[in-house]
């Protein structure tokens, strides 16, 4: 298991993170970023390519 | 001894790239050069909301990873030549580094322009944490800013200063702020919402000399009118780092031209089978849009590039050093994507809309949210809303093959 935390208070609701780990990350029907707090190990390597790509690096694995 | 892979950049193209490395089972020695005194940081910040607060290197500074705790950071470093015949760069510093690849993320610096009266105090660029730490020391509430350039950064730098309480006047030579790439009812758009937060713009016009002594106290526009200032900002455009590599035999027509795996091409023919570039430097062709190669500076390209280098490097350097490996062979093609933040317009868009022929309302509400459609001979080519970020990833399907 990892959990995942992202920052609310940096996110802009980019989406970008959406595309690299869909099964974590989702807009929500008014443009607001949604995440699963815990996701299965497999999803490690999608979640750390969100982390990448996330303009405002808003996104963290917590550890 | 084996030889490192060198990386040329240590910036977000360096960074990703030697994490990429890591990511894909390169575990030899890495060593990666940078100008700057600091290790990786986020730019975008710095036109943004770490200028809006406090500018530092901890707002945007790159989380370190462990996979990449023992590359050879050697910061504060220029690399001044290379030898691309003897696998080799060199630094200021007086040291020949022999490397077995060689990965170019030396991106870009901010164009300046020269003056008559070529004052420098008073005078500002946004490229590196130094120019933002600079800006944000002169950006008091109630300063004269004027900002020569009316792209994404000019504008997106305007709304900043004006949140912090600056006179804003930006001077474009275009007709419409960032005309290109956003076309001219999107442009019109954001001139419209600038203008209601209250920047001027003086569009259509230049800066043809600076006044001041040793300060700059205003500037002279090309049609003789004198705009006194605190803080000029030039916000005109970058130009590629790419001095270092003159005198090789490699196409600096356009950054560093690469093939469509990122090797660097050669002046005379064929290309650098060692030698990648990635990121802003690097000119490449993208096969969802054609076969002519150009430099994309949005933000998610560097990632893009570093992770397809990384694995390509980390197999080749595998199979080199006698191991089983592929070398991946698909395309890189990565969906070019960016963002602007201008008070309270988000703009998101993918794609390459430079490209376009038409562009057209597709969604939404012009006086509202948005979104454009931009096409080259009838074919999506971009996408690129103000709010309305679903819709807008919606059509990001259109580039993927
Ligand atoms: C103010 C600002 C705002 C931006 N906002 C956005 C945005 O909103 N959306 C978006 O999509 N993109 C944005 N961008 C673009 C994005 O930041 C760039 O695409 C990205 O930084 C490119 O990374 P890079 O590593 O390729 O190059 P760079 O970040 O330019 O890094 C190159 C590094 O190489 C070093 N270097 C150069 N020459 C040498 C040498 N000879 N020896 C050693 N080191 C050398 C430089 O000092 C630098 O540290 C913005 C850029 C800026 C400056
Ligand atoms: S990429 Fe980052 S800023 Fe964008 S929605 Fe995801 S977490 Fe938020």
């Amino acid at each position: 298991m990892i959990k995942i935390d992202v920052d609310m208070t940096k996110c802009q609701h980019y989406g970008q993170c959406v595309f690299e780990a869909p099964n974590v990350f989702k807009l929500n029907d008014d443009d607001k970023l949604e995440y699963t707090a815990t996701a299965d190990d497999s999803e490690r390597a999608n979640v750390e390519a969100a982390i990448d790509i996330c303009p405002m690096q808003a996104i963290f694995i917590v550890d | 001894m084996t030889k490192p892979v060198v990386i040329v950049g240590a910036s977000m193209g360096g960074l990703r790239a030697a994490e990429s490395l890591r990511r894909f089972g390169y575990s030899g020695p890495i060593i990666a050069i940078g100008e700057e005194p600091y290790p990786p940081y986020n730019r975008p910040p710095l036109s943004k909301e770490v200028l809006a607060a406090e500018v530092s290197l901890e707002a945007v500074a790159f989380p370190q990873r462990p996979a990449t705790a023992d590359v050879d950071w050697r910061l504060s470093t220029r690399v001044i030549g290379a030898n691309l015949a003897g696998s080799s760069v060199e630094t200021d510093k007086g040291d020949v580094i022999e490397y077995s690849k060689l990965i170019i993320a030396t991106g870009l610096r901010a164009k300046r322009q020269d003056y008559p009266n070529n004052l420098f105090v008073g005078r500002h660029v946004i490229r590196g944490l130094d120019d933002a730490l600079a800006l944000r020391a002169a950006l008091k509430p109630g300063a004269k800013v004027v900002i020569l350039g009316s792209g994404f950064i000019g504008c997106e730098t305007a709304a900043t200063a004006r949140k912090l309480g600056a006179d804003v006047t930006v001077v474009g030579p275009a007709e419409l702020p960032i005309l290109r790439p956003l076309g001219r009812e999107f442009a019109s758009e954001v001139k419209r919402r600038q203008e209601h937060a209250g920047t001027e713009f003086l569009m259509g016009r230049r800066v043809v000399d600076l006044i001041g002594d040793a300060v700059v106290e205003g500037v002279v526009l090309d049609d003789g009118t004198q705009l006194p200032c605190d803080v000029f900002i030039e916000a005109i455009g970058s130009h590629p780092n790419i001095e270092w590599l003159e005198g090789q035999d490699i196409d600096l027509s356009n950054g560093v031209v690469c093939s469509s795996n990122l090797n660097a091409r050669k002046a005379s023919e064929g290309y650098w089978p060692d030698v990648y570039a990635v990121g802003d430097v690097a000119s490449f062709p993208n096969p969802i849009f054609d076969d002519i190669p150009r430099r994309v500076e949005h933000w998610n390209i560097p990632t893009e590039c570093a992770k397809y280098v990384g694995a390509r490097v980390a197999a080749e350097l595998a199979i080199e050093a006698g191991a089983e490996a592929e070398i991946p062979t698909a395309d890189f093609k990565p969906i070019p994507s960016f963002w602007s933040d201008q008070f309270d317009m988000h703009i998101l868009a993918f794609g390459l809309l430079g490209l376009a022929d038409e562009s057209r309302l597709i969604e939404g509400d012009i006086n509202d949210d948005f979104v454009f459609g931009y096409y080259r001979a009838g074919k999506m080519v971009g996408v690129a809303g103000i709010g309305m970020r679903s819709v807008v990833q919606g059509y990001r399907k259109a580039f993927e093959a």
